[in-house]
């Protein structure tokens, strides 16, 4: 594939490495002159300085026969417009943007642009990891001998979508009752567990991890 | 629309031409809403403007969304960077469906992209260019021409 990369720092150095080390042909535009002489003698990309916003720059970069377009430059106004200008101006098949703000991701959509937050991918990785928080455990029964926690299902979990029957519980431990749409009540074999559904299960300090795992992480 | 010929407007940029234009729109009646990065950019605001101003960077939509853009008739972005103008504008026709939206383009090259996006654009160096222009015309025309030979 012919990339054409438009943008500056580091992050535009590794991508040019990754591109070029699985063969892709690349160029790059980057507005620091100094940074596309180092850029120039550390890769095998073509390297341009200029202002990959305009459209002579885009031209002169070889739009008109790039496969790709990536526009990971610090402003999103700017990557919308380098994307907008590659793909209607030089018919660049695919562009993508990297924006800051998260809310750009489906602002960029809207106008016809495909678009990455890293902001988001970051936010959500941090809450997944967090997500455990979303467990409460309520109490400790007949002297610490049994668990009963609280857990608010995510659509990210792999029981979402599964009967209860199919969920292989371990040994003594169960779902007591749950709520959903704030209706208690206690669920069968046939009951299919859904997002956003308050399960309230039972365990034994012992199996408390496996279960916790088997509901957010799949089976262990 | 507020009543009558009266029209809600969002200026975006608050320079020598956003200002200009927010003073006169609210000189005139009009309900008006001026966007800008800088606050100290509102101090070229005059005592007669009676309109908002919204502190925030106007390609974050949270901000147009403060700024009720939603209810806006008509939508005028003059900021000093052309692609912070496109992205706006496009925010606001495409997004908001402002029927009216108008960008100050500096790089005459620029404005053939927004042509293409359908967004109106007014660009100073061809405006300034035609008029000079058009009065060297004017005084090739007139008999002050021969007066040196």
């Amino acid at each position: 594939m012919n990339i054409l990369t438009i943008g500056s720092g580091k992050m535009l150095y590794f991508l040019c490495r990754s591109f070029l080390a699985k063969g892709h042909k690349v160029t790059v535009i980057d507005g620091d002159q100094s940074e596309c002489i180092w850029l120039a003698r550390r890769s095998n990309a073509t390297v341009i300085y200029g202002d990959g916003t305009k459209p002579q720059m885009l031209e002169e970069a070889g739009a008109n026969t790039a496969d790709a377009a990536l526009a990971i430059t610090p402003d999103d106004h700017d990557n919308l417009s380098i994307c907008q200008i590659a793909s209607i101006r030089f018919g660049v098949p695919h562009t993508l943007a990297l924006v800051n703000d998260p809310d750009n991701e489906t602002v960029f959509k809207q106008l016809g642009v495909n678009a990455v937050s890293i902001t988001r991918i970051l936010s959500d990785i941090m809450e997944q990891k967090v997500s455990l928080d979303s467990i409460t455990n309520l109490v400790l029964a007949s002297e610490g001998k049994v668990n009963i926690t609280e857990i608010v299902l995510k659509d990210t979990y792999p029981v979402i979508g599964k009967e209860l029957r199919n969920i292989e519980f371990p040994e003594n431990s169960l779902i007591a009752y749950m709520l959903r749409n704030d209706q208690p009540f206690v669920p069968r074999g046939n009951s299919v567990l859904q997002a956003g559904d308050r399960i309230f299960i039972v365990t034994l300090p012992e199996n408390y991890g496996q279960v916790i795992r088997m509901l957010t992480e799949g089976k262990e | 629309m507020v009543s009558g010929d009266k029209l809600f407007i969002i200026i975006v940029g608050c320079g020598r031409l956003g200002s200009y234009l927010a003073n006169s729109l609210s000189r005139a009646g009009h309900s008006v809403v001026s966007i800008d990065v800088n606050e100290s950019a509102f101090d070229s605001l005059s005592a007669e403007y009676s309109g908002f101003r919204v502190i925030g960077d106007a390609t974050e939509i949270a901000v147009l969304k403060q700024a009720k853009t939603d209810k806006a008739d008509m939508v005028i972005v003059t900021t000093q960077n052309d692609n912070v103008n496109l992205m706006v504008s496009q925010i606001a026709k495409r997004i908001f469906h402002i029927p009216k939206v108008m960008a100050r383009v500096f790089e005459p090259k620029q404005e053939e992209i927004y042509h293409i996006l359908d967004i109106e654009t007014v660009c100073p160096t061809f405006v300034a260019s035609e008029l000079f222009l058009e009065l060297i015309a004017e005084f090739l025309a007139s008999d002050r021409k021969g007066s040196k030979q």
